[in-house]
């Protein structure tokens, strides 16, 4: 006879391992590794609960310090690796095969371990294939998350930065795997229920709040006046002819110089209320003004943003906030926001390619994807039209009947064509493309594709790759706004202008915009301590942003 | 795109600054500050970058010198009345003292002192010696603060602002403690060793130089206010400066065995009263501020009443 | 250290009366850029000395569009590169030919 519920009983002979080291289900910190080593088998897949931002800090070090004799080869699924332990637990041999999606600060680590042959890679993701793949063929056996406090049935606030939370527990509890999770109090009440305590099993009290990085804060005394001109030709040449209301922003200066841009230099072109209305985005601080110049009607965040709370709690019309009156964040679900409901991702890269092609990876880094890729491309199963998306398809293909004829999202790349260290944003050849050679994997780890990218902006102008009608078209249109890059150097000047007249190159005066005029004067706050201000006092900048 | 240069090329937006708020000081480089600090059209530079006196050093160590070598020194008019200024560039090098950005400031001074009517503005912005030309600093350091008590022997107002990038360290910070009257905003920090160099020598534990809200409660403008180091509080604005420099050139700024006996009696008092103090926030609980906590986040507008109320005031003491 | 100078011909003389202007400031990724009206009218140079070697090419580029672009005959000058990328010195060289031809002499 069939058994159909060995998972189950395995579960259940789990969780008897573990409840021996628990009062109902409440662990000390101090048996966290014991219990792991009950709860945990070799060869399990484990979601060591890493977000973009938080991090299940206690349970990482509590697994780093098991016996590998009994922990092994473990196969980590988590969406961020950003802690050092996340990595020492390979170096240990307690954990073998990863599947990620994101690894920031460890970004030159992880390279070096993959070439070493100390990591055996599954694959890099985009968050919403890492998140889908958890339902599909990389189910968590154990999930090991963060949450802010959790009561004795195991109920679970995860406050503003909740996150992956609600996937990871989705997954791993509905097909009989094991949730632990490690908090920051033991409380009577929960403020609210994010995850309902039937899906938890243990709760481990860490007795203090877990790691979280503030990720999205750009001061904006660091924005320079050539950002400040992409930004002006962004508004004026992007955002206003298109009426781009629903969107995504990068976390790079130049986007943050947008959003200090759009209660001046916005305000002037009268373009309120008809473009940036409705956002995902997590609760970036350069966003404060705007907000509270009436810009914004709606904003959805993947996680929150370390000082933004109190900002937050005051501005439930502008947030989604719980019954508890805190942000209610959700990665998943924003991704998807983000792929199908926004007109319009713009964002920032380190390399760009003559078709396109675009990426943040450079020969000794592996960053992963994150969620960029979701957010700029085209949803090809998109169906609802909107203005700008229709008007991007027609300019796409002004052939097509117009009822037969798919709209197009709006990507776009914005930069200065020199970065960091004098590094070229416009290459011949993505570093990538070495990375992939190196690591003999299938695919160059290409961020955004080229032929989803729509528009190309430096301090040299705007390339609206949507007109060009041939890869040779594009690829001028491409050098013709790198600048004194050599790629851009090597432009064929005669196409270029041939370009320009036609409209897919549009130069700074083409848009009425003197590139002397790009004055930081025009930042509606040029220092964190003004977005303080602005908030009337509710954002709490981190100390190391202070200069107060 | 979609807006044709012959819709666009006239349009007006962008071809006007738009002045989120008044001009700061912090924001502005050297020049611009003196430009906004005196009156319109009246500074005259001694030693105008074209005369590229620059420093000798600084190509020994295949470092691009600056033609003014990080300091601007002339003559000018303030409220009307005659002045010398010197002003650093706190983006040079940190603003620091080398030798001929050294010697153009003594210069300057020692004129004010033969002049002995002529009051010095000196809108410090240095993060104190240049490693690089570091003997020549220091000496340097050493005549300038010379220089300054002698022009003030002889009644002459010598007036600091600070509010820079760089705030007013090392070197920067002694001239400071010799002038007659201190002019300082919020992001004004002054001391003589930096939080880096604290942290370096006595460890994280005694001072933590990334807590910059530390930092600023030890060093910064609001605290200095308060404690009496420095008489002016004022925002970050340039005409804020401009008005608090016009009033201080009109104080009486001579110093004489007195004025150093009150001053060296005011310092006893200031370490009788605080010295045992951990943290700025004590100091100003001490002070009987009702709630400290509130002080850094506080506008200028409410801190400055706060601290005419509260803090130790005076014109003549560090 | 580099020094470069590179001599071009300008179509039309600087406008303007100031005979000196000066913007920027040596600072790590900036350049301070001297304007001084001292050539024949339609003369232009460009006297670079960089922190950075080996750029002379996009110096060259640099030069060259901003003499068409604005056209400062009669302008000499004197940048003191701290490795400011091309965008900065192309803003810094316009910034210095806009000072420059200003009416207000130069006091």
């Amino acid at each position: 006879m069939a058994e159909w519920q060995q998972n189950r009983a395995r579960r259940d002979r789990r969780i008897e391992a573990g409840i021996k080291l628990a009062e109902g289900k409440i662990v000390a910190a101090g048996d966290a590794t014991r219990l792991l080593e009950a709860v945990i088998q070799p060869g399990d897949r484990v979601c060591l609960e890493g977000d973009n931002q938080k991090q299940a800090d206690l349970l990482s070090a509590a697994l780093l310090a098991a016996d590998p004799a009994r922990l092994n080869t473990l196969h980590m699924v988590q969406s961020g690796v950003v802690l050092p332990a996340h990595l020492d637990l390979f170096e240990r041999g307690i954990a073998k095969r990863l599947d990620y999606a994101y690894s920031g600060p460890q970004s030159a680590r992880i390279a070096a371990m993959l070439f070493g042959g100390k990591i055996e890679l599954g694959a890099v993701h985009t968050y919403l294939e890492l998140f889908a793949r958890y339902f599909i063929d990389l189910t968590p056996h154990v999930a090991l998350i963060a949450a802010v406090s959790a009561d004795r049935d195991g109920n679970l606030y995860t406050g503003p930065n909740t996150e992956d939370t609600p996937t990871v527990v989705e997954a791993t509890a509905f097909k009989d795997g094991i949730v632990i999770a490690q908090v920051g109090e033991i409380v009577d009440h929960v403020p609210r229920v994010d995850i309902p305590g039937d899906r938890v099993h243990f709760v481990v009290d860490a007795g203090r709040p877990f790691f979280v990085e503030p990720l999205f804060t750009r001061d904006p005394a660091l924005i320079t006046e050539t950002q400040i001109l992409t930004a002006m030709l962004a508004i004026k040449g992007i955002y206003a002819p298109y009426g781009v209301r629903r969107l995504n922003h990068g976390i790079g200066f130049s986007t943050a110089a947008i959003e200090l841009l759009l209660p001046t230099f916005g305000e002037r072109l009268g373009l309120k209320g008809k473009i940036a209305t409705h956002f995902a985005l997590n609760p970036h601080p350069a966003l404060i003004p705007a907000i509270e110049a009436g810009w914004v009607e709606q904003i959805h965040s993947f996680g929150s943003e370390v000082g933004m709370d109190g900002y937050i709690r005051a501005r439930p019309d502008i947030y989604f906030t719980g019954s508890d009156g805190s942000l209610r964040s959700n990665r998943a679900f924003s991704q998807v926001a983000g792929l199908y409901a926004c007109d319009m991702f713009i964002g920032s890269t380190l390399q760009i390619d003559l078709a396109g092609n675009s990426s943040t990876v450079t020969t000794s880094r592996v960053a992963g994807f994150g969620g960029a890729p979701n957010m700029g491309s085209d949803a090809r199963g998109r169906r609802h039209p909107s203005e700008p998306w229709l008007k991007a398809g027609a300019d796409a293909d002004p052939v097509s009947p117009a009822p037969l004829r798919r709209g197009r999202k709006l990507v776009v790349q914005i930069g200065e064509t020199f970065g960091e260290k004098n590094a070229p944003q416009f290459v011949e050849r993505l570093d990538a493309i070495e990375l992939a050679d190196r690591l003999k994997l299938d695919l160059a780890p290409v961020m955004i594709y080229g032929d989803d990218v729509t528009h190309i902006v430096t301090e040299e102008g705007i390339a609206n790759l949507l007109l060009c009608r041939s890869p040779a078209e594009r690829e001028q249109a491409i050098r013709g706004v790198a600048g004194y890059t050599d790629v851009g150097l090597a432009r064929d000047r005669k196409a270029v202008e041939g370009l320009r007249a036609r409209g897919v190159i549009c130069r700074p005066e083409d848009l009425g915009i003197d590139p002397l005029d790009a004055d930081r004067s025009l930042l509606a706050a040029r220092s964190i301590k003004d977005l303080v201000h602005w908030s009337g006092g509710l954002y709490d900048p981190p100390s190391r942003f202070r200069n107060w | 795109m979609h807006v044709s240069r012959a819709e666009s090329g006239g349009d007006p937006v962008g071809s006007r600054p738009a002045g989120a708020g008044p001009r700061s000081w912090y924001e502005a480089s050297a020049r611009q500050r003196l430009d906004l600090l005196l009156d319109p059209g009246s500074f005259a530079e001694f030693l105008a970058p074209p005369d590229r006196v620059v420093s000798p050093h600084l190509a020994l160590f295949d470092l691009p010198h600056q033609f003014d070598d990080g300091i601007a020194v002339g003559r000018g008019r303030l409220g009307g009345r005659d002045v010398l200024v010197a002003a650093q560039e706190g983006r040079f090098m940190g603003g620091a003292f080398g030798e001929v950005h050294g010697a153009k400031l003594t210069g300057l001074v020692k004129a004010a002192r033969d002049l002995a009517s002529t009051p010095v503005l000196i809108l410090f912005d240095t993060g104190g010696v240049r490693l690089q030309e570091a003997n020549a600093g220091e000496l340097a350091i050493a005549e300038i603060m010379r220089a300054v008590i002698e022009a003030r022997a002889a009644g002459v107002p010598v007036v600091g602002l600070i509010g820079g990038r760089a705030g007013c360290y090392g070197g920067g910070g002694l001239i400071a403690a010799c002038c007659s009257a201190l002019v300082i905003s919020e992001q004004g920090r002054i001391a003589v060793s930096g939080p880096e160099v604290i942290e370096t020598n006595r460890g994280v534990e005694e001072f933590d130089s990334r807590d910059r809200a530390l930092v600023w409660r030890t060093m910064g403008g609001k605290h200095r206010r308060l404690i009496g180091a420095a008489g002016t509080f004022v925002d970050d604005a340039v005409a804020a400066f401009r008005a608090a420099a016009i009033e201080c050139i009109g104080e009486n700024g001579a110093i004489d065995a007195a004025v150093l006996a009150a001053e060296q009696e005011r310092l006893d008092t200031r370490v009788q009263r605080f010295g045992t103090m951990e943290d700025g926030l004590d100091i100003w609980a001490a002070l009987g501020i009702p709630d400290p906590k509130s002080v850094p986040g506080m506008p200028a507008e409410t801190f400055i009443p706060l601290a005419d109320q509260f803090g130790v005031n005076g014109h003549d003491a560090r | 250290m580099e020094t470069l100078t590179i001599q071009l011909q300008a179509p039309q003389p600087a406008r303007g009366r100031r005979a000196m202007a000066i913007v920027g400031v040596v600072g790590s990724g900036d350049l301070e850029v001297l304007a001084e009206r001292v050539l024949a009218a339609e003369e232009c140079h460009l006297e670079i000395s960089t922190a950075i070697a080996g750029f002379g090419p996009v110096w060259q580029a640099v030069a060259r569009d901003f003499v068409e672009r604005r056209s400062p005959g009669g302008v000499r000058f004197s940048i003191n590169d701290g490795g400011a990328r091309p965008d900065i010195v192309a803003i810094r060289l316009a910034q210095a030919a806009r000072l420059i031809e200003e009416d207000q002499p130069c006091t």
